[in-house]
């Protein structure tokens, strides 16, 4: 560890300081992106496969099934690199945009969408948690009260599942922001990858023309420690969040 | 589509499934070593984080709160590149394994850690007052009275263990993954995305849909015995 001060120097550099900053947004910006669209997605899938259960309607569920099932037995990395090779992205998105090449935001949209689709099979499985844990009452209430489904599902079930699973949306957070490092395979976009393009130049920046040990401890455990600066705030959030949850009284919760 | 209904390129996949079946080799040692070292781990941290010694438990909670707030990509790469630029590289596969080992250990210790503390006190207090010693006491009484809260999500981690063994592609892996994108951009082989990645979707598939299924099954099943005990319990106190 005789090259740990030269590894230290690569850090006290502003434009890589810079760089790896940039790769951070781009994380915390595609994992909030991804998880706000999948709500939306996973909305409907969860809702699709907790409730169409008319014969006539059946077909669907089962397409929302498969579409969860599927998506929650493979991995990730396997949908990025189809995403990659098969999701049509408009010429008009392809060009040079945030100070990424037109390969990159081309790379950076097919990656985006294909993890979307892969955590909006995760978040359908938690919002059906929700729905499942909203009283049954609730559901006749709305019906005798003349509601039509849309209408019940809108105003009176959904925003109760959406209120009970607020913490695990949030803990979803987490483990989408580590999910975006498996975007570090098909391009460098963000900080997992930015980290592991800048080890793979260390010997320019370090002084010591080689690229040593401590160069990976210092680069791997500053983007360590910026993901853990931001997932360890994000779980205590959550945790405080279940707390206060765990207070309310049952019986306050169910009337 | 890639060639998904071309019967050259499904012809391709076939002539070339020890490619294939190369990887899912990898992938199920990997995954089975990384699910033994991870039981081991998580037994110990688990252990510890329910122990009353402030010091055990301050190193479970850091152990834990650390590798799960980073990416499993980036510590198997941390410990790929640290020992390759040291000249102590143990090869790709048990780095692999090492790596997923560690990153799941940490959320098994959470699961005994939930599960050794669903156990009522009471059990603890029996037990010691038999003059049962910590390991008898954990062993004979405490973990299997845990079994059943903590199957369900241990088979869970096990579907994710497999489906991160994926990560072993970024330290040029030879897991199921990377020899599928191997094949698909391969000089001979290239282009027949359709087939390859649907066989390789589908290999994980079978493999993790059951688990899933038995996860799911088992939390169900726990979930009305739990609904069934309440409500027996609440009319006979009536």
């Amino acid at each position: 560890m005789a090259t740990l001060g030269a590894s230290f120097s690569i850090i006290t550099n502003p434009k890589i300081i810079q760089y790896l900053l940039k790769g951070t947004l781009f994380t915390v910006i595609i994992s909030v992106v991804a998880v706000l669209l999948s709500i939306l997605i996973g909305s409907v899938l969860a809702l699709v496969r907790n409730y169409c259960n008319a014969p006539e309607n059946k077909f669907f569920k089962l397409l929302a099934t498969i579409y969860i099932e599927v998506f929650r037995n493979t991995p990730l990395m396997l949908w990025v690199f189809i995403g990659v090779v098969f999701l049509p992205i408009p010429k008009a998105l392809t060009h040079k945009m945030f100070g990424l090449s037109s390969v990159e935001t081309k790379l950076l949209f097919k990656a985006a969408i294909s993890l979307i689709l892969f955590t909006s099979a995760v978040i359908a499985e938690i919002i059906r948690g929700g729905l499942n844990a909203v009283p049954k009452g609730q559901f006749e209430a709305a019906q005798s009260q003349g509601f039509s489904v849309v209408q019940e599902m809108t105003y009176i079930i959904l925003p109760q599942a959406y209120r009970k699973i607020v913490p695990t949306l949030l803990s979803q957070v987490i483990s989408t922001i580590k999910d975006t490092s498996y975007l570090a395979n098909v391009a460098v976009i963000e900080l997992m990858a930015r980290t592991k393009q800048l080890l793979s130049s260390a010997n320019r920046y370090n002084g010591t023309g080689t690229i040593n040990a401590s160069d990976v401890f210092v680069l791997f455990g500053i983007a360590a420690l910026i993901y853990f600066i931001i997932n360890f705030t994000l779980s205590v959030i959550v945790r405080r969040m279940q707390k206060k949850q765990a207070k309310v009284p049952v019986r306050a919760q169910t009337m | 589509m890639g060639g998904l209904f071309s019967a050259y390129a499904w012809g391709m996949v076939w002539k070339f499934r020890s490619t294939f079946l190369l990887g899912l080799a990898n992938t199920a040692a990997s995954a089975a070593v990384g699910i033994i070292l991870s039981l081991i781990l998580g037994i110990i941290f688990g252990l510890m984080a329910t122990s009353e010694k402030p010091v055990l438990r301050a190193i479970a909670r850091v152990y834990v709160e650390f590798i799960q707030n980073t990416p499993v990509m980036l510590q198997v790469c941390f410990l790929y590149y640290f020992l390759a630029f040291s000249q102590h590289s143990i090869g790709i596969l048990p780095t692999g394994m090492i790596g997923l080992g560690v990153y799941h250990g940490a959320y098994v210790a959470e699961v005994f850690r939930a599960g050794i503390t669903a156990v009522p006190k009471g059990q603890f207090e029996a037990a010691k007052s038999q003059g049962f010693n910590y390991f008898e006491e954990m062993y004979y009484i405490i973990l299997p009275q845990t079994v059943k809260i903590i199957l369900p999500p241990m088979v869970n981690q096990v579907v994710n263990l497999i489906k991160n063994t994926s990560c072993l592609y970024i330290i040029g892996g030879t897991d199921l993954i990377a020899q599928t994108y191997s094949f698909v951009t391969g000089e001979i082989t290239g282009g027949a995305y359709g087939p390859a990645y649907f066989v390789a979707g589908a290999l994980f598939f079978v493999v993790c849909y059951p688990l899933s299924r038995l996860a799911t099954n088992w939390e169900k099943r726990l979930k009305a015995r739990e609904v069934a005990t309440v409500a027996k319990a609440e009319t006979a106190a009536v």
